[in-house]
């Protein structure tokens, strides 16, 4: 393919400054989490005066990490998975049937995903506190408190999402299920998600990074039996020292499961992303 | 299958508007519902009811002695609202300081994320060698756990032991002293920056998606016409990705508009006027004072502002389009 100079230089130009700007945070994510904490309190430096992976080990002694990293993948994974579960029938709804109230649903849910979720905060925080002061149930501090509200933003998202992906299958692949003698319920488990598994995937690795990366309610909802990283990884400033080599060091523990996972599915997340946005 | 018209099922809340058709019902008419019914329970649970409730609370003297024990709270009509927009009050003045922030903040990250993310779709439209791995590069920072990201800037941005001000007066010898980025009127180019850095990748991952469905004999075809690249840009590749356009930048309006995340991680406790975004500024107002009631007017007139801002940009982008 033949190329002008100018969109060569436009190109190497861009791709430079955006590798720069895109490469240096996670630099010094990685290149701190292997300093000694003289290093990270005195002047920068781009380099350590000795490498070490001491902040690695002692991490998981200044705050409780492995009890925060326990409720993040429980609360997360079930959020997760409720929501997908819920989201499969109701998308399954949306996407092959008419019915009356149809367009009402789907409008009410495209509608709170983009709702501020302070909006939500306030008021799940004081329904929770008075649950408990009249009925006993504790759920403010609990992971089913907070697992209930995650789904506040994970459930519309999901069944949004898709119903766009259920709407590319091609309906006559159920429809010849149904000739076959298969009623609906084993079209759609049958025909239906085997098909449209990137777009479950994708679904799924959506909602759990939003909920393993949540910080408003969890800073609202959590107290030390509950706490996620999200809140948890703060508690290392509170300390009397700031240990950011080792904050840094657990940033990257953090991150890699969700990086990994991201980047392994992520053709299928992009598939999955444009049947759900652009229909 | 022997399921009569008589089977009725309970709690299709959807199905109560319009009149009932004389006809009668296909068998097997409830079964949408039955699919629906779980996502309508939690529906109403996680956001119906909640929503309700927060209007309601806008209402009531909703003070700390009041929290555990709602029943008791004074009801004060639009007391709590009047506060809110008195911007002659200390309440009001905040409110109305921390939109206009908000609203500065929303237009550049938008507006840059937007375009660093179409530069990049185009930068890597065509292949090339290594093509894959700025591909993926590019998306790490969306992939990247949100406080992940935002504790690591926040570290880049310390005075003293921050990689930003070593880079630009160390190693660029800049002149001056180094300023603070986290507190002052600095607070806020840093509120934009991280935001941007975490925004940008999602706009290229949407027009890079957007871009492989446009066919590449198309600007074949018009380079045999002697267009330039720009004049390509102009009126092929943005024609064609209206679609993508008209969602992306909407969800990226609201999502900045609504972001709490950035300025919390990024802050802390202690937020700087200049950083104060409306989320985190509602948030602080009802958790430092206790004072939930004004927290739920600011947060239904935040719930207003922007349904009227969608409504009119769907209305605007729809008329467009029948034009066309």
């Amino acid at each position: 393919m033949h190329e002008t100079t100018g969109t060569k230089v436009f190109r190497i130009v861009t791709i430079t400054l955006l590798s720069i700007f895109t490469i240096i945070p996670i630099y010094v994510m990685v290149i701190s989490g292997m300093k000694p904490l003289a290093d990270v309190q005195g002047d920068f430096s781009w380099w350590p005066s000795t490498l070490t992976l001491q902040p690695y080990v002692d991490m998981w002694k200044t705050v409780p990490l492995a009890d925060y990293f326990v409720n993040s993948v429980i609360v997360s994974s079930a959020a997760t998975v409720l929501s997908l579960v819920i989201a499969i029938f109701a998308s399954y709804a949306i996407s092959r049937y008419k019915f009356r109230g149809r367009s009402l649903f789907s409008g009410t849910v495209l509608s709170t995903q983009m709702l501020p979720g302070v909006l939500f905060l306030l008021p799940l925080f004081l329904i929770f506190v008075n649950i408990n002061t009249n009925f006993g149930v504790q759920l403010v501090g609990t992971r089913i408190g907070l697992i209930i509200t995650y789904l506040t933003f994970s459930l519309p998202f999901s069944i949004w999402m898709l119903a766009g992906y259920f709407d590319g299958i091609p309906r006559e692949l159920d429809e010849a299920a149904k000739v076959d003698g298969c009623g609906p319920m084993r079209a759609l488990i049958r025909v239906i998600l085997p098909a449209a598994r990137p777009g479950l995937v994708a679904v799924a690795i959506y909602s759990f990074m939003t909920s393993w990366g949540e910080v408003l309610f969890a800073s609202v909802m959590t107290t030390d039996a509950n706490r996620t990283l999200a809140v948890g990884l703060q508690l290392y400033s509170t300390q009397t020292n700031v240990y950011w080599n080792q904050i840094m060091a657990a940033s990257v523990v953090v991150s890699i499961p969700i990086v990994v996972g991201f980047l392994l599915l992520q053709k299928n997340f992009v598939a999955g992303l444009t049947a759900g946005a652009v229909k | 299958m022997s399921v009569s018209t008589a089977v009725k099922k309970s709690g299709p809340e959807a199905g109560a508007t319009g009149k009932q058709p004389r006809k009668p019902r296909r068998a097997g008419w409830w079964l949408p519902y039955a699919l629906l019914a779980p996502a309508v329970i939690f529906e109403l649970v996680i956001h119906v009811i909640p929503m309700v409730t927060g209007i309601w609370m806008s209402f009531l003297k909703l003070t700390k002695m009041f929290i555990a024990n709602w029943g008791n709270a004074p009801f004060v009509g639009l007391k709590n609202y009047e506060v809110a927009l008195d911007f002659n009050s200390a309440v009001g003045l905040g409110l109305l300081k921390s939109f206009g922030i908000t609203a500065a903040f929303t237009i550049l990250v938008v507006g840059i994320s937007w375009g660093l993310g179409m530069a990049a779709a185009v930068a890597l439209q065509k292949t090339f060698r290594g093509r894959a791995i700025f591909r993926t590069l590019f998306l790490i920072p969306y992939a990247l756990p949100m406080y992940a990201g935002v504790i690591a800037w926040k570290f880049m941005l310390q005075k003293d032991s921050g990689a930003l001000n070593h880079l630009l007066f160390d190693n660029l010898g800049l002149p001056g002293d180094k300023p603070f980025w986290l507190i002052g009127d600095n607070a806020f180019i840093a509120v934009v920056l991280v935001a941007i850095w975490r925004l940008w990748p999602f706009a290229f991952l949407m027009l890079m998606a957007g871009l492989q469905s446009v066919p590449t004999d198309v600007y074949e075809a018009s380079a045999v016409d002697g267009a330039k690249p720009m004049r390509q840009w102009w009126s092929i590749t943005l024609p064609l990705l209206r679609p993508v356009n008209m969602v992306l930048v909407l969800v990226m309006f609201l999502w900045t508009f609504n972001d709490f995340n950035t300025p919390f991680v990024l802050f802390g406790g202690s937020q700087p006027p200049a950083g104060d975004l409306i989320s985190f500024h509602i948030y602080n107002a009802s958790f430092l004072t206790w004072n939930f009631g004004s927290g739920a007017a600011m947060s239904v007139l935040l719930l207003l502002f922007l349904l009227v801002v969608s409504g009119i940009y769907l209305l605007f982008m729809n008329r467009r389009k029948d034009r066309a």
